[in-house]
C-alpha cells in the first residue's frame, strides 16, 4: 500500500513540476515566436484543454498501458525511446551494482577479519579514496589509461547488442567499473564496520565458546546478520547508481536514458523529460520497496514482527 | 585530536583559504583569454598550465573553490536549517499524523536523487548554480531531518526532558533548549559529510551542464571542457579533477576526526 501512495505522491510532484509550473507548457516548449496554430495544435497534443486532474489521470493511465506520449522533437512515442534506451542504462545500472557487490564483500569480510591489522587500514585507505573519487573523473582517467594508452576499450561509445553479448558488455565495462567505484568503498565500510558490531553480540562468543573457530563464527552466524545494514545500503545506492548512470553516460557518450534526459532538456522536449524521471523515480521506490522485503528473508524476527 | 581530523582539517582548510585569497588575488586573469599561451603544460609560469583559452587553471582552481564551497555551504545550509526543525517536531510528536507525514515526506524525497531534482528544475527553469544549490540542498533536508529525529526520540525519555516537563515547559521550548543542543555534535559530523557530499554533487552537476554557467570557474566544468582534449593534454583534466578528490577527502577525513573527537562512545560502538 506504502508504495502505491509513494508512487502517486512521486507523480503528482513530477506532474506539477513539469505541466503547471512553467505556465503553458506548449509555449515553454515551442518558445517566444511560436504561431498561434501551432501552438493550438501542440495543445491538443498534449491534451493540455482538459482540466489539471484529467491531464494527469490521463497522463498516468497511458503510463500504466505502456503509452508514455510522443516525443515532441523526435516525433517518436516516448516509450519505443525509452525501450531502446534502457538496454544500455539498465544492465550496466545492474552490471556496475554486481561489480560494487564482487568488490566490496570480500573486501569488507577481509578488513574485518583483520581487523587493526595491515589488511584492515588498506582497505579502509583506499575506500577513503574511493569514497572521495568523482566518479566521472576517475572515468576520465580509465579513458585515459585503459583506452588510448593501452588501447583495451573503447573511448566511448556503445557497440550495440547485436555485435554479440560480449561486446555490448565490453563497451559498459569502464562505465560500469567507474560507477562502482565509490558504491563499492561505501558498501565495504559499511560491511567491515557491521560485521564488527555483530562480532561483539553474545550469540558470537557462544558460538565461540561451543568451540567454533573465529573463521567459522563470521562465516556461520556473523555474516547473515551483519547484512541488514548492508542491504539498506544497497538500496539506497540503487538510487545514486540511476542518477550516476547518467553522468557517467554522457563521459562515455553512451546513448542511454541519461543521454536521452540531457538532449530533451536541451531541445525543451518536456514529455520525455517528464517520462523518462517518472520512470527513475519508479525504479528507485520499487527497489527500496523490495529491499524492505528482502529485510524478511535475509532476518526472521523482522518476519515475526511484521 | 585524531590524526585524520589534523590531516583532513588541514586539507579542506587549503581549499577554504584558496576560496577566500582568490577574492582580493588570483596569479592571473580568471576571465581573460590568452589565445597565444593556450593549453600549455606546467610550467614555473603557469602552476598548473593554461586551458584552451589560454587562462591560468592554477587560479581558475582557486576561483572554483569559491563556486564549489559557496554552492556546498548553502546547500548544507538549506537542509539544517528546514531538515533540522522537521525532524525535531517529528521527534516531540512521535506517533502522531505530523511524524507519519514528515517521515513519509522524507522517504519521498529519497526517491528524488538531486541529480533528478537538478534535471527536473533545469528542464524547467534552466542551468544555473543557484538551481545546482536547490536541488542539493532538497536532497538534504530528508538527511537532517532523520538524523535528528532518530536522535532526538532517545533524548526524550532522559530524565532532564521529564524534568523541563514537569516544569512546564512545551514540546517547541525543550526541542530547542534541551534537545537541539545535545543533537549539535551529530549535526557538526553531519553536517561535514554533507558538505563533501555537497562538493561531489556540484561538480557533477556542472560537469552535465546543470550547475554554475560560464563564465564562473567551477571544477565540475572545466573538467567538462577538457573532455575532447585531456587526450593529449592530460592537465586540463588533472588538476580540476585531483582538486575535487582532495577537498572532498580532506572534509571527509575531518568529519570522521570530528566523530572520534566529540563523541568518545561512538567512537567505542564503532570499533
Amino acid at each position: 500500500m506504502s508504495l502505491v501512495i509513494s508512487l502517486v505522491v512521486a507523480s503528482g510532484v513530477i506532474f506539477l513540476f513539469v505541466e503547471v509550473v512553467p505556465g503553458d507548457p506548449a509555449a515553454y516548449m515551442l518558445g517566444l515566436n511560436a504561431a498561434e496554430d501551432t501552438l493550438a495544435a501542440l495543445r491538443e497534443q498534449l491534451g493540455l484543454n482538459g482540466s489539471l486532474f484529467e491531464r494527469y489521470v490521463s497522463w498516468v493511465g497511458g503510463m500504466l498501458r505502456g503509452d508514455f506520449g510522443t516525443s515532441y522533437t523526435y516525433r517518436t512515442p516516448v516509450a519505443e525511446m525509452i525501450g531502446e534506451r534502457m538496454w544500455i542504462s539498465l544492465p550496466l545500472a545492474v552490471y556496475a551494482l554486481t561489480l560494487s557487490t564482487l568488490i566490496a564483500f570480500p573486501a569488507g569480510i577481509w578488513a574485518a577479519s583483520q581487523r587493526g591489522r595491515l589488511a584492515d587500514s588498506l582497505v579502509m585507505g583506499v575506500t577513503q579514496l574511493g569514497v572521495a573519487i568523482p566518479n566521472f573523473w576517475f572515468a576520465m582517467l580509465m579513458v585515459l589509461v585503459f583506452a588510448i594508452n593501452l588501447r583495451w576499450f573503447s573511448a566511448g561509445g556503445f557497440a550495440g547488442w547485436d555485435a554479440g553479448f560480449g561486446a555490448g558488455l565490453k563497451s559498459l565495462t569502464l562505465p560500469a567499473i567507474a560507477l562502482a567505484l565509490p558504491q563499492a568503498s561505501i558498501l565495504a565500510r559499511v560491511m567491515r564496520s557491521s560485521l564488527l558490531d555483530t562480532l561483539g553480540e553474545d550469540y558470537i562468543r557462544t558460538a565461540r565458546a561451543k568451540g567454533l573457530s573465529r573463521r567459522q563464527a563470521l562465516w556461520r552466524h556473523a555474516l547473515r546478520n551483519a547484512l541488514i545494514p548492508v542491504l539498506t545500503i544497497i538500496g539506497l545506492q540503487f538510487s545514486f547508481l540511476m542518477a550516476g548512470a547518467i553522468i557517467i553516460e554522457n563521459v562515455f557518450f553512451l546513448p542511454g536514458l541519461g543521454r536521452l534526459v540531457f538532449q530533451s532538456i536541451a531541445a525543451r522536449d518536456l514529455i520525455v523529460v517528464e517520462s523518462v524521471v517518472m520512470l527513475l523515480v519508479f525504479a528507485v521506490i520499487v527497489v527500496n520497496f523490495l529491499v524492505d522485503v528482502a529485510y524478511a528473508v535475509v532476518d526472521p524476527r523482522l518476519r515475526v514482527r511484521a | 585530536m585524531s590524526r585524520s581530523l589534523v590531516i583532513g582539517a588541514a586539507l579542506s582548510g587549503v581549499f577554504v583559504l584558496a576560496a577566500l585569497v582568490s577574492f582580493v588575488w588570483t596569479p592571473y586573469d580568471v576571465l581573460g583569454l590568452d589565445i597565444p599561451n593556450k593549453l600549455k603544460p606546467p610550467s614555473g609560469a603557469h602552476f598548473f598550465g593554461t586551458d584552451h583559452f589560454g587562462r591560468d587553471i592554477f587560479s581558475m582552481i582557486m576561483v572554483g573553490a569559491r563556486t564549489s564551497i559557496a554552492v556546498a555551504v548553502v546547500a548544507v545550509g538549506i537542509g539544517m536549517l528546514l531538515g533540522v526543525p522537521l525532524g525535531l517536531a517529528a521527534a516531540a510528536r512521535t506517533g502522531t499524523l505530523l511524524d507519519e507525514v514528515i517521515m513519509r515526506g522524507n522517504d519521498l524525497v529519497f526517491a528524488f536523487p538531486s541529480l533528478l531534482i537538478a534535471i527536473l528544475i533545469t528542464a524547467v527553469f534552466g542551468a544555473s548554480a543557484f538551481n545546482a544549490i536547490i536541488a542539493i540542498g532538497i536532497f538534504n533536508i530528508p538527511v537532517f531531518a532523520r538524523l535528528v529525529r532518530g536522535a532526538a526520540l532517545s533524548l526524550w525519555t532522559r530524565d532532564y526532558v521529564l524534568a523541563a516537563r514537569v516544569s512546564g515547559k512545551g514540546a517547541a521550548r525543550i526541542s530547542f533548549e534541551h534537545i537541539l543542543p545535545n543533537v549539535t555534535n551529530l549535526l557538526i559530523v553531519q553536517g561535514t559529510i554533507q558538505f563533501s557530499l555537497g562538493i561531489l554533487a556540484e561538480a557533477g552537476l556542472s560537469y552535465v551542464g546543470l550547475g554554475a554557467q560560464p563564465p564562473t570557474p567551477s571544477w565540475g566544468r572545466m573538467l567538462a571542457e577538457s573532455q575532447t582534449m585531456f587526450s593529449f593534454k592530460p592537465h586540463l583534466a588533472i588538476f580540476p579533477g585531483l582538486a575535487i578528490l582532495l577537498t572532498v577527502l580532506g572534509l571527509n577525513l575531518m568529519g570522521d576526526g570530528l566523530r572520534d573527537w566529540l563523541d568518545p562512545r561512538l567512537r567505542r560502538a564503532k570499533r
